[in-house]
């Protein structure tokens, strides 16, 4: 078949097949014992905990920073009054989730990436595999499941602190009260708004996990795949995580 | 250090290529039940590959697998999962798993593959550690150890499932004179104490000689010579010699 196919497109095709499989895998394993309660929970640890940080500074920042922006432009209209509505719709429709899945791509994306990479140039895996102990189960399911539940969660929070950098800036320039603000806020989001931007970011967490974890279950022998697999499930799952923000706006201005 | 005559592992004609390199051309090898059997070869001409067919992690292409009476390639996961319970591999690089500590290595297969209680698990655990005399390394990370004491760990995770069949990946490469005894010397003991059966893949004379009961020499793909050490000491096949002139050599620079 590569015959017929240029090799890069037919190595995409490759890759995709491949992450599809993985998918289709995880599926079939996550309901067979032995399930690995403790791990799950050490991930969602690794994943919600240790990224936090990282997504509550972006986050305000890019809170501040739209409000900043938002001003200059709508106070010639005298329509300041409308910012609030305007960056809440922003932030949790479509920068909140992008960026943080973005973000959250790059942090945790790599790390699965790098750590099940190394597991597996240095046998770890294999050695899991021969003492009759599922890898898949222990490696791929637990951390798949944490970044599922966990990312959606990271994204909540950053809208949340997004929302209050918002807050932050435009009370610098004018004089707002929290609670106008953010009763200004609820009267303009409306559950069409919430819920198609909290469906799609179980998609980027999933995303995340999938593509980091087969990045680096399946990475070659010799230490330069442990940077390929951490390198590739950066560039791969971002890639996704834009490629499904695309999707779901079609398919919710579709349905609502 | 004979066995009996029941034969636990079976080798007929088996072949393995990667790509156009073609590994393994025809290896024929018979394990009796309590036997230890070391194969000599030069590096890259297929000896851990040979050990990977046994436990399923590489599928030959050709030929026939048995094992403990089970045909390998032919097997469900399921199934092939419980004969590895009843396989211990020692890895070359010993494998640990570098995010738990010695402890929770060990206790790793013995938790998912044993009805031990956790306080047989904990005397179980200093058992094998003594075994390997490193009982103090109990709490300490695999990055705290030294690459001689990695290897032991690796060891005392192994055989801290009590296998019927133990598969020695180089067991003593890179260890200092003394270690290597006590390595092999330790496999002799498994072999008396628990009437293991094993395969050691080496090319140190040293361990050869205190743990083989028979020899196997691959070479070119094939097992071109299977004999006791002594036989092959006298055998005039160039290849074999190689082996042991330069056993010999290092042994008369020591005594000089």
């Amino acid at each position: 078949m590569d015959k017929f196919l240029p090799k890069s497109l037919f190595e995409i095709l490759v890759e995709i097949w491949g992450i599809y499989n993985f998918s289709l895998k995880y599926f079939k394993n996550f309901f067979k014992p032995p399930y690995e309660i403790n791990e799950t929970i050490k991930q969602f640890f690794q994943v919600g905990n240790k990224s936090l940080g990282l997504v509550s500074i972006t986050g305000f920042i890019i809170g501040f920073v739209l409000a900043l922006q938002a001003i200059p432009t709508l106070e010639p209209f005298g329509a300041t009054s409308l910012i609030p509505a305007m960056i809440s719709i922003g932030i949790i429709r479509e920068i909140g989730p992008v960026i943080t899945g973005l973000i959250c791509a790059g942090k945790v994306g790599s790390g699965i990436g790098a750590e099940l990479g190394s597991m597996k140039v240095t046998e770890q895996i294999d050695a899991m595999e021969v003492s009759a102990c599922n890898p898949f189960n222990f490696l791929v399911i637990t951390r798949v499941t944490a970044t599922t539940l966990m990312i959606p969660l990271l994204i909540i929070f950053a809208d949340t602190v997004a929302l209050l950098g918002g807050y932050l800036a435009l009370n610098i320039v004018s004089d707002v009260s929290i609670s106008l603000y953010f009763s200004q806020i609820f009267d303009n989001i409306k559950f069409d708004d919430v819920l198609p931007a909290v469906i799609k970011t179980f998609l980027f967490g999933f995303t995340i996990g999938i593509v980091g974890s087969y990045k680096g279950y399946t990475a070659d022998k010799g230490t330069e795949s442990v940077g390929i697999a951490a390198n590739s499930s950066v560039v791969i799952s971002s890639l996704m995580v834009i490629i499904w923000d695309m999707i779901a706006v079609q398919i919710t201005n579709i349905l609502f | 250090m004979a066995g009996s005559s029941e034969i636990v592992i079976v080798l007929e004609h088996v072949k393995k290529s990667f790509g156009k390199n073609e590994i393994l051309k025809d290896i024929s090898l018979r394990v009796k039940k309590g036997e230890t059997v070391v194969t000599l070869g030069k590096s890259g001409t297929g000896k851990s590959v040979t050990l990977k067919c046994i436990v399923g992690l590489v599928i030959p292409d050709a030929g026939k697998v048995r094992v403990l009476g089970k045909d390998i390639p032919s097997l469900t996961y399921n199934e092939l999962q419980d004969i590895r319970k009843k396989i211990g591999f020692v890895f070359q690089s010993g494998a640990l798993y570098d995010s738990m500590s010695v402890r929770q290595n060990i206790e790793f297969p013995l938790v998912r593959n044993s009805d031990l209680s956790k306080s047989e698990i904990n005397s179980r655990i200093e058992e094998v550690l003594n075994d390997v005399g490193l009982a103090e390394a109990v709490d300490k990370m695999p990055s705290e150890l030294s690459g001689g004491m990695r290897k032991r760990i690796g060891v005392a995770r192994t055989i801290s499932v009590n296998p019927e069949i133990m598969l020695w990946d180089e067991p003593t490469t890179g260890l200092d004179p003394e270690t290597t005894r006590d390595i092999s010397n330790l496999i002799v003991n498994m072999q008396k104490k628990y009437g293991v059966s094993s395969i050691v893949v080496t090319h140190d004379m040293i361990c050869a000689k205190i743990v083989a009961d028979k020899i196997a020499v691959l070479h070119d793909g094939i097992y071109s010579k299977l004999g006791t050490f002594d036989e092959l000491e006298k055998s005039d096949d160039e290849f074999v010699k190689s082996f042991f002139v330069a056993e010999n050599s290092v042994q008369n620079e020591v005594k000089n």
